[in-house]
C-alpha cells in the first residue's frame, strides 16, 4: 500500500492507509454477512431455472402459506397501529398509575425469546392449557390453528408502532391539542385533524417495521402452528419444511419473496426517513431566514 | 362578558397552586395577572379557560357557573406563551381552524370563512403571509397568528399565558402596545399573565399581583404601583432599598440595621435624596462607592453607615449640580418611605 501522500489536516483525523483501511473492514464485514447471503438466495433459488422458480412459488402449499402470511400480517399491522396509537398516546399525555410498567409490558415482546412468546400462547389456549378444556367444550381451536397464528404474530409486533410513537408524542406536548379543543374541536376533530397529521411520518415507520416483523415472523408462530401443511404454515415456516425436504430451490424461491419484501422494507424505510428529514430540514432553513416583511 | 373566580383552590400533588383564590374581571377590562413564576398565575388561566379544573371554587361568566363545563363549550380564545400554531396548516389554515371545525349547522360557508379570515389577516398586518406555515415566520408574526386565530371564533373572553414570553425585547414592546390598540378597538374582556411589571403595568387597566398561590392586591397600575398594600407587591412592582427597624411614636422610623424585629421599610432608589450637608431630618449617613451615569437616569451605589449596600437614582441634572464622587461621603433622606408590619420579602 502507497504511503500516505500528506498528513491528515484535523486533529480528529486519520491517515490515509486507517482510513481505507476502516472503511475495506466494513465493506468486507457487509459483504461476507449481507450481500453474500442475499446474493445466494437469489442464485439458489433460480438455479435450475426460471420454470422451477415459478413453479415453486405456484404449488398450492406455497399459495397457502403466502395467503396465511399476508392474513396474519393483514389481521396483526392494524390492530397494532391501533393499539400503538392508542398506548402512545395514553403514556405521552397523560399520568396515571402504573404507567412505568405499561412501558415495559409493551417492550415485553422485544425482550423474551420468541418461542417463549409462542409458548405463553400454548400454555393458555392448548388442550392441556389453562383455557383449554373450556375451549375444547366449545369447540373452537385457537393453537395449532389460524387464530394461534394470528395471536402469536400480534404479540411478537406489538412494541413496533408505541414506541416509535411515545417519544414523538413526548416531544410534542399538548398545546396544539388544548389550542384545538379551546377554538371548540371535539376530541375526534382534533385526534384526525391535529394530532394525527404531526405523527403521520412516524406512524408510517412504525407501521412498516411492524408489517416486515408480521410477515417474517418465524420462532413464536413456529410453535403455535402445528406444520399442517397448506393450512397453518406462514410464507417462513414453508421455507424450513422445503429446506428439510431437501426442496432446496424450491425453499430459495419463497425465501426469495421475504428477502424482496425485506429490501422494499428498506426502500419504504428510507423513503420515509428522508421525506421526515426534508421536512425537518426545510422548517429549520426558514427559521434561520430574514423574519420581518 | 365578566369573568368572576371565587375561592378557587388548585393542588398538584402536594402543591397548593391555588389557595381560595377570589377574582372579579367586569366586562370589556384588560387584566395581566401578574407574579413571580410559581405564583399560580397560569394556573388561575387555565381554570378560567377550562384547561385545567379547581378541587374547589366556582367560576362564573356573566354570573352564570361554568366550573364544570370543559373548554369547548366555554368559547374562549387562549393564546399560549409558545404559540401553540398547528403546524402542518398554513397561517389561513390555522385561522380557519376555528370556524371549520363547528358543527354543520353552524359552520359558515366557504366564502364567509374567507372573508372573516382575510379580515383578520388585515388587523394582523399579515394579509401577504396567508399561504406561509407557522415555521416560516418570526415569533412576533406566529403571535399575532396564534391571536388572529383565537379571535376569528369570536370568543367571550380572551386569555393569553405570557404572551410575549419568548419575543425579544423591541417586538415584545412593540407587541404588546398593539394588543393594548387591539384592544381599545375590539373591547373584549381579557387577561394576560405576566411575570414582567412594565409589561403589566404598561398594557391592562388593572393588575392583580399574585404570590405563592394567592391574590396580593389588585388594583390599576397606578394603585398597585403607588399604594401597595403588602412588602411583597412594593418589592415586585419595582426596585427597592430596604430598612430594618421600628416605629417610634408619631411614625418616625428609627433604623437598627437589622437588629431589631419590629417593621420594615422600604424606599425606592428614585425616593432617596442624596446631600452633602447634614439637614437636621431623618437622614442617615453613607459613602459613595459606584456611579454609572449611562442611561436617563444615575444610579448610584453606596453604603450605609450601618454597612448595608444603599441604592440611589437621580436625574442628570441633579447629578450635573451635585458633582459627586467616589468614596465621598454624604447624607441620604428619604423622601417617601414604606413601612410594612410583615416580615421581609
Amino acid at each position: 500500500m502507497a504511503a500516505p501522500r500528506r498528513a491528515a489536516t484535523a486533529a480528529t483525523g486519520e491517515s490515509a492507509a486507517m482510513r481505507w483501511t476502516l472503511i475495506g473492514v466494513a465493506v468486507l464485514f457487509l459483504a461476507v454477512f449481507i450481500f453474500l447471503p442475499l446474493g445466494v438466495v437469489f442464485a439458489q433459488a433460480l438455479s435450475k431455472g426460471v420454470s422451477t422458480y415459478w413453479q415453486s412459488l405456484r404449488q398450492p402449499d406455497a399459495l397457502a402459506a403466502m395467503r396465511l402470511t399476508l392474513l396474519a400480517a393483514a389481521i396483526a399491522v392494524p390492530l397494532n397501529l391501533v393499539f400503538g396509537v392508542a398506548a402512545a398516546w395514553a403514556i405521552a399525555k397523560f399520568d396515571f398509575v402504573g404507567k412505568s410498567l405499561l412501558i415495559t409490558l409493551i417492550d415485553l415482546p422485544f425482550s423474551v425469546s420468541p418461542v417463549v412468546s409462542g409458548l405463553i400462547y400454548v400454555l393458555i389456549f392448548g388442550l392441556q392449557g389453562l383455557m383449554g378444556p373450556w375451549l375444547a367444550r366449545h369447540d373452537i381451536q385457537i393453537i395449532f390453528a389460524v387464530p394461534g397464528i394470528i395471536l402469536a404474530t400480534i404479540f411478537v409486533t406489538l412494541p413496533f408502532v408505541a414506541r416509535e410513537l411515545i417519544p414523538l408524542l413526548q416531544a410534542q406536548g399538548q398545546e396544539e391539542e388544548e389550542a384545538a379543543l379551546a377554538l371548540g374541536a371535539s376530541g375526534w376533530q382534533t385526534f384526525f385533524r391535529v394530532s394525527l397529521p404531526n405523527i403521520k411520518w412516524g406512524l408510517l415507520y412504525g407501521v412498516i417495521l411492524c408489517n416486515a416483523r408480521a410477515m417474517g415472523e418465524f420462532g413464536a408462530v413456529s410453535v403455535v402452528s402445528g406444520h399442517i401443511r397448506g393450512r397453518t404454515n406462514t410464507m417462513p415456516l414453508h421455507i424450513e419444511i422445503l429446506y428439510n425436504e431437501y426442496q432446496f430451490s424450491a425453499a430459495f424461491a419463497v425465501a426469495s419473496l421475504l428477502a424482496l419484501l425485506a429490501l422494499a422494507t428498506l426502500v419504504m424505510k428510507t423513503l420515509v426517513e428522508w421525506r421526515a428529514r426534508r421536512l425537518l430540514a426545510e422548517s429549520a432553513r426558514w427559521d434561520g431566514e430574514e423574519k420581518t416583511v | 362578558m365578566s369573568i368572576e373566580a371565587q375561592n378557587i383552590t388548585k393542588k398538584f400533588g402536594q402543591f397548593a397552586a391555588l389557595n381560595d383564590v377570589s377574582l372579579k374581571i367586569p366586562s370589556g377590562e384588560l387584566v395581566a395577572l401578574l407574579g413571580p413564576s410559581g405564583s399560580g398565575k397560569t394556573t388561575l388561566l387555565r381554570i378560567i379557560a377550562g384547561l385545567e379544573f379547581p378541587e374547589s371554587g366556582t367560576v362564573r361568566f356573566d354570573g352564570e357557573d361554568i366550573t364544570s363545563r370543559n373548554t369547548r363549550d366555554r368559547r374562549v380564545g387562549f393564546v399560549f406563551q409558545h404559540y401553540a400554531l398547528f403546524r402542518h396548516m398554513t397561517v389561513f389554515e390555522n385561522i380557519a381552524f376555528g370556524l371549520r371545525v363547528r358543527p354543520r349547522g353552524l359552520r359558515p360557508a366557504k366564502y364567509e370563512i374567507r372573508t372573516k379570515v382575510h379580515e383578520l389577516l388585515k388587523l394582523i398586518q399579515l394579509q401577504n403571509l396567508a399561504s406561509r406555515y407557522p415555521s416560516q415566520l418570526s415569533g412576533g408574526q406566529r403571535q399575532r397568528v396564534a391571536l388572529a386565530r383565537a379571535l376569528a371564533v369570536e370568543p367571550s373572553v380572551l386569555l393569553l399565558d405570557e404572551p410575549f414570553g419568548s419575543l425579544d425585547a423591541k417586538v415584545r414592546v412593540e407587541l404588546r402596545r398593539w394588543l393594548r390598540q387591539l384592544h381599545d378597538e375590539v373591547h373584549i374582556t381579557s387577561v394576560f399573565v405576566t411575570h414582567d411589571q412594565d409589561e403589566a403595568l404598561e398594557v391592562s387597566d388593572r393588575v392583580a399581583v399574585m404570590n405563592e398561590g394567592s391574590i396580593e392586591q389588585v388594583g390599576s397600575p397606578d394603585e398597585v404601583y403607588h399604594y401597595p398594600s403588602t412588602a411583597f407587591v412594593y418589592n415586585f412592582l419595582g426596585n427597592v432599598n430596604l430598612f430594618h427597624g421600628r416605629t417610634d411614636g408619631e411614625s418616625q422610623f428609627a433604623n437598627d440595621g437589622g437588629a431589631g424585629n419590629g417593621e420594615v421599610a422600604y424606599a425606592r432608589p428614585h425616593l432617596l435624596e442624596i446631600q452633602r450637608q447634614a439637614n437636621g431630618g431623618s437622614h442617615f449617613r453613607a459613602t459613595i462607592k459606584h456611579i454609572n451615569s449611562a442611561g436617563p437616569l444615575v444610579k448610584i451605589e453606596a453604603i450605609a453607615e450601618w454597612g448595608t449596600p444603599v441604592h440611589v437614582e437621580m436625574s442628570q441634572e441633579k447629578f450635573h449640580d451635585l458633582q459627586l464622587a467616589r468614596d465621598e461621603a454624604v447624607f441620604i433622606t428619604p423622601k417617601e418611605l414604606k413601612v410594612f408590619q410583615s416580615k421581609a420579602v
